[in-house]
């Protein structure tokens, strides 16, 4: 068993209305040192497969037609075997999510 | 002629626009399940608002896999006229049968009031009954009506004579605060390529009796017939 774990956020140059909202807000918080937020989605997904290619490409397909919208959105996925999945949540827990960067 | 208007589970359009197509048609139409695989018989399709699958992971996401979007796809390949509704707009774009995508709106307000749209192009076969740059009054209803497209498909849309509809004021001015949602170039309906499956935010179907205050919204529909009359869309028949 595998665990995915995907990230869904718009392209850079999509306008993000949730994350201008947020953002502003911050800012009246007087958090005036927020430049930017994007708001997107994190899904985790259990998969039956036999090793981490087959996952891989497996979820790789599954953002692509349907988890992300490829004209405004774009997509990360991180896969570990589920118990180790388990423990990396567990330390997230802790304070520090390792979000992935860049464009898919 | 005969209508289909297909029900998605959580569609809530549906019954209005069979009342449009057969009490104020008079015209024979059935619901079809999304889980039917043929619209034969059929001369044209509509796909109504509402909130297929609760809007859940994107507006009409979830819905654009139905089984009855094969035959949505193949009905449109032939040529016949499929008319898409607010979040019926939203399935064609996840489809691919239109091109661009929605974003939340521009406000992240659900807007629900009347609008004005100009005609901008009034050769399609929705809009022939309309005049060239007519406006029409027609309410919207959405919270993800903001369209999106890069810069080289709005390019093609606008090129193509494809933007059929442009969120105006009342006098047919395109101003950004007669943009309800940000769409880009205030679009507020565009056509396919081949001029046959249509897409708009605002919703005829709730805007076409007197009785209701307005009916510029039976114009769409009855362009759709007088095409079909003159066997305009009615390729391969």
């Amino acid at each position: 068993m595998w665990q995915a774990r995907i990230y869904v956020t718009l392209k850079k140059g999509v306008l993000d209305p949730q994350g201008r909202a947020i953002e502003n807000a911050l800012k009246v918080m007087s958090y005036g040192e927020v430049r930017d937020v994007r708001v997107g989605k994190f899904m985790v997904l259990t998969i039956d497969a036999p090793d981490r290619e087959t996952a891989a490409a497996r979820v790789e397909e599954m953002c692509r037609r349907l988890l992300a919208n490829p004209v405004i959105e774009q997509y990360q996925f991180d896969l570990a075997p589920q118990g180790e999945a388990a423990a990396a949540g567990s330390r997230a827990g802790t304070g520090v999510w390792n979000f992935p960067e860049g464009d898919a | 002629m005969s209508w289909a208007v297909v029900v998605f589970p959580g569609t809530n359009c549906e019954i209005d626009c069979r009342h449009v197509i057969a009490d104020v048609l008079d015209l024979p139409v059935d619901y079809v399940w999304h889980k039917e695989r043929s619209l034969s018989g059929y001369d044209a399709v509509v796909l109504p608002g509402g909130f297929s699958y609760g809007d859940y992971l994107r507006t009409g996401a979830i819905a654009r896999f139905s089984p009855i979007m094969g035959a949505v796809e193949e009905f449109a390949a032939s040529g016949r006229p499929v008319l898409g509704i607010c979040n019926g707009f939203q399935i064609l774009l996840e489809a691919g049968l239109l091109p661009g995508a929605m974003r939340r709106n521009e406000g992240l307000k659900f807007q629900c009031h009347d609008v004005f749209l100009r005609v901008e192009n009034a050769g399609t076969a929705f809009t022939n009954r309309c005049a060239p740059g007519q406006v029409l009054r027609v309410p919207i209803k959405h919270g993800e009506g903001n369209y999106y497209a890069d810069q080289a498909t709005l390019e093609e849309l606008e090129g193509e004579g494809r933007v059929v509809f442009r969120y105006a004021e009342p006098d047919g001015t395109v101003s950004a605060a007669a943009n309800p949602n940000g769409s880009l170039g205030n679009i507020a309906g565009i056509v396919n390529r081949e001029g046959n499956v249509l897409g708009m935010m605002p919703h005829p179907e709730i805007a076409a009796e007197r009785l209701l205050g307005m009916e510029d919204g039976r114009l769409i529909f009855g362009s759709v017939v007088e095409s079909w009359v003159k066997g305009g869309v009615a390729v391969g028949r």
